[in-house]
């Protein structure tokens, strides 16, 4: 015996005594489903990017963008961003300017010459997409990726659909739009323009699948009582005159009818081809315009005049009748007999759109319900291999949802032509406002874009909204909550009582089961909710 | 206190680390490699505060003095769920004295160390409230006016939990405790008696004395560390809550102490030589109510009736502690305007005043915290399996 006096056994360290044997609840960590990602109609993984941006690696959150969107710096601009509005960050002080780093990021990708290399084996297999609107170039994109080839064909003479000839260039330049379509095109995509499909029939024996995406091009007509010499315009046509034909003549005091973002644009464009006046003549009231507010605000800024509550009972050379309007109780609105005059040199009617669909007459299977195609979960038409998605399907019409049937067709059309059904992950449980901890994110305000002041705009479509500098996007990018996502703060790490939490080389963390005594601490101080208790089984 | 400015980095500094900070700027905590002076294995109650409280101390403390450091242990739940015979949780040298005594050994520790020529090496000693505010009080009291050469860590969970919840002089009023039961007309604990050590370790004129939190792990690091940058005796008083004798949930334990500042119950801030000389201010103060809610030993405060009277008093308490360390206000630290604005690491000026709580679930003001309350007072005598080995 060599111990010390009344010594009798080694020192032991309490590693031996495994104390998880007391847990009765387990902390696991858990990737749940944020808001912004669940909002969003392109299904981009935004906390994921945004976490890639947070500590300024821009290339590598814009490649984690590009697995969901190749047109980021489009929809950095255009996009209503559903996920902003979804935002967790908006219950403690302003959501997240997630669009704003959307945007930096993709004029980052262009400044840049970032591109997507196409690495999948070729299929063999060749589809054809027909419409290079957002619909149709997110297909053709993903398509290419996954090793098809893709032929993009467009009636007209530039791509871009409705991005370029309905979207305004002071919303987005036709340079940004340029770049991000080429780097597409460059990818392998033989684009066919000026070539209109008056039949998809004959495509469908040609090419191994066919994806539908040609937009609603027509403009709705209103029937309007009319003298033989009033100027009546469409606000589809005006927008793509601007863009592809010389500058239509609206005259000095136009008249656009209508409430949506198309009537907006339109009275926006008047007044920057040299109109003094730009009245919108709505039916209802501004809160019910389904035109996005942003756009209302910017266009009562450079001085659009908005005329609610108004209808057109006459137009005639140089001067419109004007009918009061009141909402009756279920919010529709009904004539009062009130009449007024209004003087006009052009009316432009923006009463919603329609796709035309001639091209796809007598094919078989195909279904037509209230003008747009039907189609099923994988975005496919009742002709077997016959896909269609965008504006010409029963969706909301914007370039994001566009954007996201673009994907969803392409995946949906590589699982056909390799004969299996395409398998979709069911998505994670939401990351809920309630599961975060608030307490440990800085106060930090929203950083929002400046723009061109009002008076300076028209005449001109120099772009409204600039961009957030390497700066701002960076300290937006910091806002983010990454809602059930770990961000990597080592609270778990710290405020284990038993030492029980295990910290990698690479920022991700284990739990040790063998000295977790379940107190849930971890749980209840993780800022991100992204740890959840689970009951032990015995 | 810390207050250096950290430029925004999603969590500041609240957070325990920031994988978005320079490793210069990150915790002592955060780091892999962290001494974790009381290792895996030890016998504290699921939540413990102190035992979190002792580890985030220690290893500061570890870090400070690069590892050449001595502790003394008085009796009381840190050393009982430590070094049960013949194992131990301590990752630095320990020594256990009675209970009364760890300031005066840590004395002696110092003077032998001073004897044999060791400057570099250390004494840190820690007791539990009741082994500080009571019984060792007197070797506490010898040590300041010695001006020894340790730093004193109290960990204070405002009750005697090793031996069964028994009524401390850092019990707080209106607390239930196994000896100030929640009966008769003035249930629970007197007000108007009870001891507020750092104030009296103030009145010693000693060179540093400090509170903290186990909530608030930046100005705890920060203030070992200028603690241990210091010479002569100081004074650090660590607010630890006890998921076992408060009745609370053992998940709340960070939560309860915050509660604690951003109320003003227990007010956080440093004093040199008796005067205070920063105070962290409340970032989002709460009514005290907030506080009491999470904890069974405040139960009878609310029922079967709430008992204004009572309320009342313990909110003029942290309205005292409020007026007294002035923790309202701002720390004339701009809001930031654009770009990498900077803000103040451990000190926050309150940004959005008198929020209903802060907004965690489960929610301090509604059911969960209060359902807990519903049961028995804890009897840590009749606890299961865990504590069965402690000396009551």
């Amino acid at each position: 015996m060599d111990k010390p006096f009344a010594i009798t056994l080694d020192l032991g360290s309490s590693l031996a005594n495994r104390t998880g044997a007391w847990r009765v609840e387990r902390p696991v960590y858990r990737d749940f489903l944020p808001p912004c990602n669940k909002a969003c109609p392109a299904g981009e993984n935004i906390q994921q990017w945004l976490y890639d941006a947070e500590d300024g690696h821009y290339e590598r959150a814009w490649r984690t963008l590009m697995a969901d969107n190749p047109l980021p710096a489009v929809m950095g601009r255009v996009c209503y961003h559903p996920c902003q509005t979804a935002c967790n960050r908006g219950q403690l002080d302003e959501a997240v300017g997630i669009n704003a780093v959307e945007r930096f990021l993709g004029d980052e990708a262009i400044r840049q010459g970032w591109t997507v290399p196409v690495t999948a084996p070729p299929s063999g297999k060749h589809v054809l997409v027909v419409g290079s609107g957002p619909t149709g170039l997110a297909a053709a994109y993903h398509l290419r990726l996954l090793g098809h080839d893709v032929t993009l064909r467009d009636a007209a003479p530039r791509p871009g659909g409705m991005m370029r000839y309905g979207i305004p260039a002071y919303r987005l330049p036709r340079d940004v739009l340029d770049a991000e379509i080429q780097r597409i095109v460059d990818m392998g995509v033989t684009l066919e323009l000026d070539t209109r499909v008056t039949t998809v029939q004959p495509d469908l024996e040609r090419f191994d699948a066919v994806l539908l995406a040609v937009g609603a091009q027509i403009g709705r007509r209103a029937y309007v009582p009319a003298g033989e010499a009033a100027r009546i315009l469409d606000a589809v046509q005006v927008l793509r005159d601007v863009e592809d034909a010389d500058a239509p003549q609206l005259g000095r005091r136009v008249v656009v009818y209508g409430g949506g973002n198309t009537a907006v644009d339109a009275a926006r464009t008047a007044r920057r081809l040299g109109a003094e006046e730009a009245i919108i003549v709505y039916r209802r009231t501004r809160e019910r315009m389904p035109a996005h507010d942003s756009e209302v605000v910017e266009a009562l800024e450079e001085g659009v005049q908005m005329k609610w509550l108004s209808t057109i009972a006459h137009a005639d050379e140089g001067r419109l009748t004007i009918e009061k309007m009141e909402l009756d109780e279920t919010g529709f609105p009904r004539p009062t007999g009130v009449l007024e005059d209004l003087e006009a040199d052009s009316v432009v009617l923006a009463l919603g759109q329609e796709a035309d669909l001639s091209l796809v007459e007598g094919v078989s299977g195909l279904v037509v319900e209230d003008g747009v195609v039907a189609v099923d979960e994988r975005l496919m038409t009742g002709h077997p291999g016959l896909f269609a998605g965008g504006d010409m399907v029963p969706s909301e019409r914007t370039v994001t949802v566009g954007v996201g049937h673009g994907k969803r067709a392409a995946r949906n059309i590589d699982a056909y032509l390799h004969g299996v059904a395409s398998e979709a992950a069911p998505p994670a449980p939401d990351a809920e406002f309630g599961a975060l901890n608030t307490w440990y994110y800085a106060d930090a305000p929203h950083q929002v874009r400046p723009r061109l002041e009002g008076p300076r705009r028209a005449g001109t479509f120099d772009e409204v909204v600039q961009g957030l500098t390497a700066e701002t996007a960076l300290f937006e990018a910091r806002r983010c909550m990454s809602c059930g996502n770990c961000f990597g703060c080592d609270n778990c790490f710290g405020v284990c009582p038993d030492n029980a939490i295990i910290k990698h080389p690479d920022g991700t963390y284990e739990i040790d089961y063998d000295y977790c005594k379940g107190c849930g601490l971890c749980v209840e101080e993780c800022p991100c909710g992204a740890i959840e208790m689970v009951p032990e089984t015995p | 206190m810390t207050t250096t400015p950290v430029r925004f980095y999603q969590v500041g500094s609240f957070a325990v680390g920031n994988r978005l900070l320079a490793p210069e700027l990150a915790s002592v905590q955060s780091d892999p490699d962290r001494a974790n002076a009381l290792t895996s294995g030890h016998r504290a109650c699921q939540g413990c505060g102190e035992a979190l409280g002792a580890r985030y101390v220690l290893d500061a403390a570890m870090a400070a003095a690069g590892g050449r450091m001595v502790t003394v242990n008085a009796t009381g739940c840190l050393e009982v769920f430590s070094t049960p015979y013949p194992e131990s949780s301590w990752r630095v040298p320990w020594l256990h004295s009675v209970f009364g005594n760890a300031p005066a050994v840590a004395t002696g520790v110092a003077a032998a160390l001073r004897a044999l020529g060791r400057d570099d090496i250390r004494t840190v000693a820690q007791g539990g409230d009741g082994g500080t505010v009571d019984i060792g009080f007197a070797c506490l009291s010898g040590m300041f006016e010695r001006n020894d050469d340790v730093l004193y860590i109290c960990y204070d969970n405002q009750a005697y939990m090793n031996t069964g919840v028994q009524r401390s002089g850092a019990t707080p009023p209106a607390a239930r405790t196994a000896t100030t039961q929640a009966v008769g007309p003035h249930p629970g604990n007197v007000f108007g008696q009870g001891k507020d050590v750092p104030r009296i370790a103030m009145a010693h004129e000693i060179p540093y004395v400090a509170t903290a939190t186990v909530a608030d792990l930046r100005d705890l690091e920060a203030k070992v560390a200028k603690a241990m940058a210091m010479h002569g005796a100081r004074y650090l008083h660590v607010f630890v809550p006890c998921p076992l004798g408060w009745g609370a949930a053992s998940s709340h334990t960070v939560r309860i102490a915050r509660l604690a500042t951003e109320s003003g119950i227990f007010p956080v801030f440093e004093a040199e030589h008796g005067e205070v000389t920063s105070v962290r201010k409340i970032r989002r103060q709460v009514p005290v109510e907030e506080y009491l809610r999470l904890q069974g030993r405040y139960a009878h405060l609310f029922r079967p009736t709430r008992n204004e009277e009572v309320l009342t008093r313990l909110q003029a308490a942290a309205d005292r502690n409020i007026a007294r360390y002035g923790l309202l206000g701002d720390d004339a630290v701009p809001e930031p305007a654009s770009g990498e604005p900077v803000l103040v690491g451990a000190a926050p000026h309150l940004e959005h005043p008198a929020r209903p709580s802060d907004h965690h679930a489960p929610s301090t003001s509604a059911g969960p915290g209060l359902d807990l309350h519903g049961n028995p007072a804890p009897d840590p005598r009749s606890d299961p399996a865990p504590r069965a080995h402690e000396e009551a």
